[in-house]
């Protein structure tokens, strides 16, 4: 095949792709008001979304603030300014780092295997047997699980930014002796409430997408197991991606807006 | 949106391509209440796409299907549901869920859509499970069923909302002879109660011998021929002869 009829070919597969995740969004807004609500589901989905992914989101987040403190602390210190770590640190986790590592780790894990489940479901006709008995899979098995994920995301991320300011204060105060009172002072100071609520914004978003991207590459998915083991590895891919590119065009307008 | 009122389904010159291949090239079909139509060709023939276009799975790129004299081959999902209500499909694979009991995969439409209470959705339950001869497997899970009974499941989850119309997808196929026989035996039984309407896809004519009122043989996207079973048999048409020997190959 030749360079250009590779990226026609890729060009087209992405125009299918970005054009099949409107879409899917568009029937997903068109399905939350109807009935019923599967209130049941969604409270499974913060099941396996949130508590079943808290362990991973803390251990990253703990550690990310660790680092950060470490490396900030190292730095600051030849200008005089290791008491400032506080800020730097908090300002690091909640603006970005909370909810970005939180969004890549926790939203990987996520939506790989909802595309699995779904993909599995797609691939065994599954899917079309719940059309063909009249259910709404849309309303069944999407609604619920974005609806839970833009409860969910949010929720792990304040949890993670917390954890994330605990670290940077361990090091802070246990490995650098800065003062506890003053590491939280400072913070307190200079980290305004607009920092922590855009870093949540970008959650809710992130959240969003993840799952987006998690169903549609699960109802996308053709091609037996090997497409169902291609479907997963995208969507690993692609969400990372999707919260990466979206962070920049999120923190842009949230800068335009805010700021 | 409606169709002439005489057939439950009706389509009207569907067509439908997959990547260039023309599958479908202009079928036409009615169907009235208490007829069974055997749906006959090779494989690779088109019947599946077929079945899936008339009970609205698959839309077609052209034409027209209505079922209950509806126009469905436009309309949105969420507007099909209440139609597909009123039909069932038996998949090739049965697509019993697979997480689910054998009881919980046939209670499942029963559950969606009905107020039934616990103890009327058990009895309907085994009901279904006895007319298919499936009594006291409730609690299994599909994984360690056979072939034939995961058939069997996937006919009870089909019929037990009593609809008006069956679509059959290649019921016999990939089982061993005394199943195949043994699923044909109960389709052909459950026409004279449950199941009086129906569409079944096949390439077993032995099988369409023992269920069908009218049969049609899918050649190269179009019928060849299209009656009863003895004016089939008795077809003068070139292809109806061939695929009667086991001589038609599709492309």
């Amino acid at each position: 095949m030749s360079v250009l009829a590779y990226a026609r070919r890729q060009g087209r597969e992405s125009v299918a792709w970005y054009g099949g995740l409107g879409l899917l969004a568009i029937r997903v807004a068109r399905n939350l008001r109807l009935p019923p609500s599967y209130l049941v589901i969604v409270a499974r989905e913060i099941d396996i979304i949130g508590v079943r992914s808290l362990a991973v989101a803390l251990t990253a987040s703990l550690f990310t603030g660790m680092v950060l403190a470490l490396q900030t602390a190292v730095n600051m210190a030849r200008f005089g300014a290791e008491n400032y770590v506080g800020p730097v640190v908090a300002l690091s986790i909640l603006r970005e780092l909370g909810p970005v590592l939180t969004a890549i780790l926790v939203g990987g894990k996520v939506a790989s295997g909802i595309t699995a489940e779904l993909g599995s479901m797609k691939v065994t006709e599954q899917i079309d047997a719940l059309r063909a008995i009249g259910v709404n899979y849309v309303k069944k098995l999407i609604v619920p699980r974005i609806m839970a994920a833009l409860l969910v995301f949010p929720l792990i991320t304040v949890v993670a930014d917390a954890v994330g300011l605990l670290g940077g204060m361990l090091i802070a105060v246990f490995d650098r002796n800065v003062d506890p009172y003053l590491y939280w002072n400072t913070i307190s100071y200079w980290v305004v409430m607009k920092d922590f609520l855009t870093g949540l914004g970008k959650s809710v978003v992130f959240g969003f997408l993840i799952t987006l991207i998690g169903c549609y590459n699960g109802l996308a998915t053709s091609g037996g197991t090997e497409g169902l083991g291609r479907s997963t590895t995208d969507t690993v891919v692609q969400v990372a991606m999707a919260v990466i590119i979206s962070d920049f065009f999120l923190t842009k307008l949230f800068l335009l807006l805010f700021w | 949106m409606t169709s002439s009122g005489d057939f439950l389904v009706e389509l009207r010159d569907v067509r439908k391509s997959f990547d260039q291949k023309e599958v479908l090239q202009g079928v036409s079909l009615g169907l009235r209440k208490g007829t069974t139509l055997a749906v006959m060709g090779g494989s690779g023939a088109g019947k599946t796409v077929l079945l899936r276009i008339t009970a609205g799975l698959v839309r077609p790129d052209a034409g027209q299907v209505a079922l209950f004299g509806t126009r469905i081959e436009r309309m949105r999902e969420e507007a099909m549901l209440a139609i597909r209500k009123r039909t069932g499909f038996v998949f090739q694979g049965a697509a019993l869920f697979d997480s689910l009991s054998v009881f919980e995969n046939v209670a499942y439409p029963l559950r969606e859509h009905t107020r039934l209470s616990l103890g009327e959705i058990t009895d309907r339950v085994h009901r279904f499970l006895t007319l298919v001869g499936m009594p006291g497997t409730d609690d299994l899970l599909p994984a360690e069923l056979s072939g034939g009974m995961r058939k069997r499941v996937g006919i009870a989850r089909a019929l037990v909302m009593e609809p008006e119309v069956v679509f059959f997808d290649e019921p016999t196929a990939g089982l061993d002879p005394t199943n195949a026989r043994l699923v044909a035996e109960l389709i052909a039984t459950l026409r004279a109660g449950v199941c009086d309407t129906a569409i079944v896809v096949t390439h077993d004519i032995e099988f369409a011998n023992m269920v069908a009122d009218q049969m049609a043989i899918l050649h190269r996207g179009r019928f060849a021929d299209m009656g009863t079973p003895a004016e089939i048999r008795m077809s003068a048409n070139s292809d109806v002869r061939r695929f009667l020997a086991g001589d038609l190959r599709e492309e």
